[in-house]
């Protein structure tokens, strides 16, 4: 919401300064987003008289001006190109380092050897366009002497034409040689000294040659000679914005002038503050805010305009639920203007573009009032019926916009007899816009079902400003006071005269709520101590009325509803800053963190031990990724949580695997050319089947690493090392050949006893090549859950030994099939008890050894808890180990 | 004799100073005292002498010996020291060469902000409470006051895995706030760090899934100035004591009254700079009072209890914390991005 700070003002008197203000209303509630000085960029720039003008010496298409900017003694001399300036005229000049919109900077210069000190200003110059001052379209008449022949061998004029040499038919050639004021954008030109001619056209001077149409006693305009601009270049419909304002003299600041002397402050207003979407709503909170008078406005119409508006017009609702009120007024022998320059000043102040008086008045009354307003040519409202009612499926209805809209039973539409002429709350139809001749106007200032304006416009694509104060639900009591605002305003325009008498079809009557003030509740929710008189004082000046303890709440705050929300009025305008700052006391809260997020912060910090960076990639995915890391089609975990409205098929369903989160990071990294990476995530995976609908959402802790110094046994070592860190107890691995996503020789799945914990191992190279990589990438999915069952106890010392250990070597040479895995079981099973230790040192195939086997070689250390070993004790126990390893696995001492 | 034993005496403390190392100096040793050595030799010609001289003699040779011994020793300590700083200056290194790699991995900036968080909040007695994203829009919206028709609700902004619109991922960490009402016994005080879900697309602020923490306090007697002094207290741990805070009125529909909470521009001091958007301040939080609707519909009476509520997006708040400037990079999860932290 944007808000003019001399349109406030209206209302209500501030002072404070732009930041000041901005903090206050920010501090009270109302967050001020930013402050636009709409004269920020205007700089230095004047009113000026012209004095005299002279064509420069060295150009055909510049004039030398003296111009007033305040001392009449000491004009100031300015060259400029425009044609459209006379003795006499007021202009804005930029003066000698002045600064005009869009930072550009003007200072005293020599154009063709003729001193400059300044530049007049035109419109665009002065950020403004035609719209804001009508008055100031400029039309160009051919000038002669400007002409520049397309082909210069066949010139459609001669470059020595005379005064009285015929051009065509009824055109001749003639000198002005007098130019007089005769109006606004009207001049009084004698031509050949003889011929007087009142011509629009701004740009001739005496000296200047013409082509005079006889005929019409006109002056021909560059469309009138069927001309192009380029043979013509200085006749251009553009130049000086001539100034024709009451009550101007020279030297005056530009900016009254011009509506920039205001500030439009930008407000972030919260949904539940339909009413702050207005000048009026705004100023109540300023006033309350500053402490200052609110100055409303009670409307008043004349009227009187003929005819009976119970005749002229009937309305019917029959969709009474969705359209609590409608209101409506009208207004005959309307005159369709511009409107006048302070309202195009505020509207355009708060970002409307004006467009006439009728539809300038709607969106006035709609920026004061916070109600939107709609206008209707009356003409096109058939039989004189509005009927608001539900739209046909199907009907169509062309908006405002020129955009043919489809409806459905669920949008509401402004109908007549015939047709919809009108989407309800959002826009009005293109078949009863307001047009250059439109004579009576219905003016409709209605309260909608909010939901349904949303939904409406939501399912058009087509949020407007009426639809989106609609959609929060607006005062009820507000239709009438607007209406009766826009018909003042008509009368105050002169824009046209008003029937008497309202059309007010209200088919909900609202209750006003009462609350009772129970000042200790409040001072115990906030914590405060505000004496009840001052709660008094800060609820009337936000509209409330108080009476004994019973506080009314104005129509316009549908939000407040009970005592926290009148604690919440209370504190803002007590200030919530003011509020003391104090820590929860009552009873103490043991807190802290579960058994379960210590076990997560734990594993987090092995992974970072073992050098993994942590990631945190997307819960959702593309259906498409359970393809790319091969599961089969039927594969059951496919099933998962499909988003309905996803922003596109890539986050189109939550996953029942990280996987393919980890592998796309992978190899986003390998992308990047990263030589290397380490990664782990515990992300959470969504299942199907939870309670009341919902997912079985798992955490899983996610591992992934590539690089030179990566092998399937760096990720096992990193394995092996969160298990051991969460003191897992008989941990093992078994090779995993049926895992689709991995290599079938390089994966294994990870038990704690009889729990199976997770899947790792070198990614399956179709699935690398799924991913577009060569490398191998290594990945680890364990689960979190089955982590957290197979933690160990808190670790009870272990006395350290008091005897010194035997160490062995033994080398057995065994089938090449037999795993390293068997061999350890086998000689943990063999020792008789001395062992403590079994450590694989080599693995040897080659020269030496047949072919088909291998020769394995570990390091066993051996030791008794009460005494020194001898050699014959622990050549017991290797003996019994090689004998096991013989009779079970075939494995003999090398 | 004499004569012998002073020539003897000069020869060897010549050699015995001349000597470069541990081996020489032995060897001179062995030459002068060994058994079969010179000095020996002469001793062993003192039976010739006559009883007169044999003492003087005796107590010459002995001389000789502990001058000898003496040198040695002496010559013995030289030798080690310079030998010890030939070594030390043979072992000598470059310092400069980089030391052996020591790869440690690095929490996700995002997560070393929310665990300071939560350590702030652990230490005032919370709960850190984890729960479902797949959520009942009852939790998510009925229950927290954001009845049909609330625009949050649309799918336009919310995603949702039923025509119904009943179930969906969780808008907000709020639902939270109702699922510790329905499973904890009174006082509660909870923190609930997570994800949450809205339909925007990625750009440099804004992504489909972020991360949220919502705070939670309910018990008897429980005000709003609890609520500004327990987050001031926590500002002041996360971004130093001193920290400047305001507290604006703003709206939720589950908290009643509602604020926004903006800590002082950490980059002008106040001022107001392109980094505060001019405003000099910085909106760090959205809290609020618990809205008595919301209690009575978990079927605590507000009549007892109040409470306040808060929550803050993590992104943001980890963004602020290492002036990362696209919140892209937080999911890209680059690795030269991620060993900065």
């Amino acid at each position: 919401m944007n808000l003019s700070r001399k349109w406030l003002n209206e209302f209500v008197t501030v002072e404070a300064n732009d930041k000041d203000f901005a903090e206050a209303m920010t501090l009270s509630g109302s967050k001020v987003e930013v402050t636009e000085d709409l004269g920020a960029e205007i700089v230095n720039v004047v009113v000026g008289k012209v004095l005299s003008l002279e064509r420069h010496p060295d150009s055909d298409h510049m004039w030398v001006c003296k111009i007033c900017v305040g001392n009449p003694d000491e004009p100031i001399q300015i060259v400029t190109g425009a044609w459209n300036v006379h003795v006499g005229d007021m202009v804005p000049v930029a003066k000698h380092k002045s600064v005009l919109p869009g930072g550009k900077k003007i200072e005293k210069g020599k154009l063709r050897g003729v001193e400059s000190n300044g530049m007049l200003c035109g419109l665009s110059e002065l950020g403004l366009d035609e719209r804001d001052f009508p008055y100031a379209v400029i039309s160009a008449a051919a000038i002669l002497g400007d002409y520049k022949a397309i082909d210069p061998e066949k010139p459609s004029i001669p470059a020595d034409i005379a005064a009285g040499d015929k051009i065509y038919g009824p055109v001749v050639a003639a000198k002005v040689t007098a130019v007089e004021n005769a109006g606004v954008n009207l001049w009084k030109i004698t031509l050949d000294g003889k011929t007087e001619v009142i011509t629009p056209c701004q740009n001739l001077h005496e000296g200047d040659l013409v082509a005079y149409n006889t005929k019409t006693n006109t002056i021909c305009t560059l469309a009138d000679l069927h001309a192009e601009q380029r043979e013509f270049p200085h006749c251009i419909p553009d130049g000086i914005f001539i100034l024709h304002e009451d009550g101007i003299a020279c030297g005056d600041d530009i900016k009254p002038i011009i509506g920039a002397d205001d500030s439009v402050v930008e407000f972030e207003i919260t949904p539940n503050r339909p009413d702050c979407l207005s000048v009026i709503g705004l100023a109540r909170e300023a006033a309350a805010t500053f402490n200052a008078e609110l100055r409303l406005h009670e409307p008043v119409v004349k009227g009187g305009a003929d005819g009976n508006l119970m005749e002229l017009l009937d309305v019917e609702t029959p969709a009474e639920d969705l359209c609590p009120r409608y209101t409506a007024r009208m207004v005959r022998n309307v005159k369709i203007a511009p409107s006048p320059k302070w309202m195009r000043e505020r509207l355009r102040a708060m970002g409307v573009r004006p467009i006439n008086n009728i539809v300038d008045i709607t969106n006035y009354v709609m920026l004061e009032y916070g109600q939107p307003m709609h206008a209707f040519d009356y003409r096109y409202v058939k039989g004189g019926k509005i009927i608001v009612r539900r739209a046909e499926e199907g009907e169509e209805l062309t908006t405002l916009d020129g955009n043919v809209r489809k409806l459905t039973r669920d949008h509401l539409v402004i109908a007549d007899d015939t047709r919809a002429v009108g989407l309800a709350g959002i826009m009005g139809g293109l078949n009863s816009e307001i047009v250059e001749d439109t004579v009576d106007v219905v003016f409709e200032s209605a309260n909608f079902n909010g939901t349904c304006i949303r939904k409406g416009a939501l399912a058009l694509g087509m949020r407007t400003e009426a639809s989106a104060k609609f959609e929060k639900g607006l005062d009820i009591l507000n239709t009438l006071p607007a209406v009766n605002r826009a018909c003042e305003l008509v009368e105050l325009l002169g824009a046209g005269e008003v029937v008497d008498g309202v059309i007010d079809i209200l088919n909900y009557v609202p209750q006003p709520t009462t609350l009772t003030l129970e000042p200790e509740k409040i001072n115990d929710l906030l914590g405060t101590d505000v004496p009840a008189d001052e709660m008094v004082r800060i609820l009337k000046s936000v509209g409330f009325t108080v009476d004994g303890d019973q506080v009314g709440v104005p129509s316009w705050r549908g939000d407040v509803l009970r005592m926290a929300d009148l604690a919440e009025e209370v504190a803002r305008f007590y200030g919530y800053n003011n509020i003391p700052c104090t820590l929860v006391s009552g009873e103490t809260t043991r807190g802290g963190y579960s058994p379960a997020q210590k076990l997560e912060q734990l594993l987090g910090s092995v992974c970072r031990t073992c050098g993994c960076d942590e990631i945190i990639t997307y819960s959702f995915i593309s259906p498409t990724y359970y393809d790319k890391i091969r599961w089969a089609e039927n594969d059951p975990r496919r099933e998962s949580f499909k988003i309905l409205n996803p922003l596109g098929e890539d986050t189109s369903i939550m996953r029942t695997t990280v996987l393919p989160s980890m592998l796309e990071i992978l190899t986003r990294n390998y992308n990047y050319r990263n030589k290397a990476a380490r990664l782990y995530e515990i992300g959470r995976t969504y299942a199907m089947g939870g309670e009341d609908g919902l997912a079985v959402e798992s955490k899983v802790l996610s591992l992934g690493i590539y690089g030179a110094d990566c092998d399937f046994f760096t990720l096992k070592g990193i394995v092996e090392a969160a298990l051991s860190e969460i003191r897992a107890a008989d941990v093992r691995f078994a090779p995993c050949s049926d895992n689709p996503s991995y290599h079938p020789g390089r994966c294994a799945t990870v038990w704690s006893g009889d729990t199976c914990i997770g899947v790792f191992g070198q990614i399956h190279p179709l699935v690398a090549q799924n991913y577009g990589v060569d490398a191998e990438f290594y990945c680890a999915e364990l689960s979190f859950d089955a982590l957290f069952a197979v933690r160990g106890a808190d670790p009870v010392y272990q006395p350290l030994p008091k005897f010194p250990a035997v160490t062995r070597d033994i080398a057995v040479v065994c089938d090449k099939t037999i795993t390293v895995g068997a061999l350890e079981d086998c000689i943990r099973r063999g020792a008789k008890g001395l062992l403590k230790d079994v450590s694989l040192f080599d693995i040897y195939t080659g020269t030496g050894i047949p072919e088909g086997k291998k020769s394995v070689a570990f390091n066993l250390t051996l030791r008794a808890d009460d005494r020194s070993l001898t050699a014959e004790e622990a050549d017991a126990d290797v003996k019994s180990i090689l004998a096991l390893l013989e009779s079970e696995l075939n494995a003999t001492l090398r | 004799m004499k004569a012998q034993l002073e020539a003897i005496r000069s020869a060897a403390l010549e050699a015995i100073n001349a000597s470069a190392n541990g081996s020489e100096l032995d060897a001179v040793r062995v030459q002068y005292l060994g058994k079969k050595g010179e000095l020996t030799a002469v001793l062993k010609q003192m039976g010739k002498l006559s009883a007169e001289e044999r003492p003087i003699m005796g107590q010459m040779a002995n001389d000789v010996r502990a001058a000898l011994e003496a040198a040695i020793e002496a010559q013995s300590a030289v030798l080690a020291e310079k030998a010890l700083t030939d070594r030390l200056a043979a072992e000598t290194l470059d310092v400069t060469i980089p030391g052996k790699d020591v790869k440690i991995g690095h929490k996700h900036p995002m997560y070393l902000a929310l665990d300071e968080i939560k350590d702030i909040f652990v230490g005032m007695g919370f709960t850190i409470l984890d729960g479902p994203e797949v959520e009942l829009a009852e939790n998510n919206f009925d229950r927290l006051n954001a009845e049909e028709g609330h625009p949050s609700r649309d799918w336009s902004d919310t995603f949702y895995f039923d025509e119904d619109s009943r179930v969906m991922l969780r808008s907000q960490t709020s639902p939270m706030q109702v699922r510790a009402m329905d499973s904890m016994e009174l006082p509660i005080r909870i923190l609930a760090p997570g994800r949450v879900y809205r339909k925007d697309e990625v750009d440099a602020t804004h992504s489909p899934m972020f991360h949220q923490v919502e705070g939670m306090v309910i018990d008897k007697h429980v005000t709003m100035a609890d609520l500004k002094g327990t987050l001031n207290t926590v500002v002041e741990q996360l971004y130093g004591e001193g920290t400047k805070t305001r507290f604006r009125p703003h709206h939720f529909p589950f908290t009643e009254p509602s604020c926004e909470m903006d800590v002082q521009c950490h980059k002008c001091g106040g001022v107001g700079c392109p980094t505060c958007k001019g405003e000099g301040w910085i909106e760090l939080l959205g809290a609020g009072m618990i809205h008595p609707r919301v209690l009575e519909m978990a079927g605590i009476d507000p009549e007892v209890y109040s409470g306040w509520a808060f929550g803050m997006g993590l992104e943001r708040t980890a963004m602020r914390r290492f002036k990362i400037s696209d919140l892209r990079l937080i999911f890209e999860n680059d690795v030269r991005f991620l060993e900065q932290f």
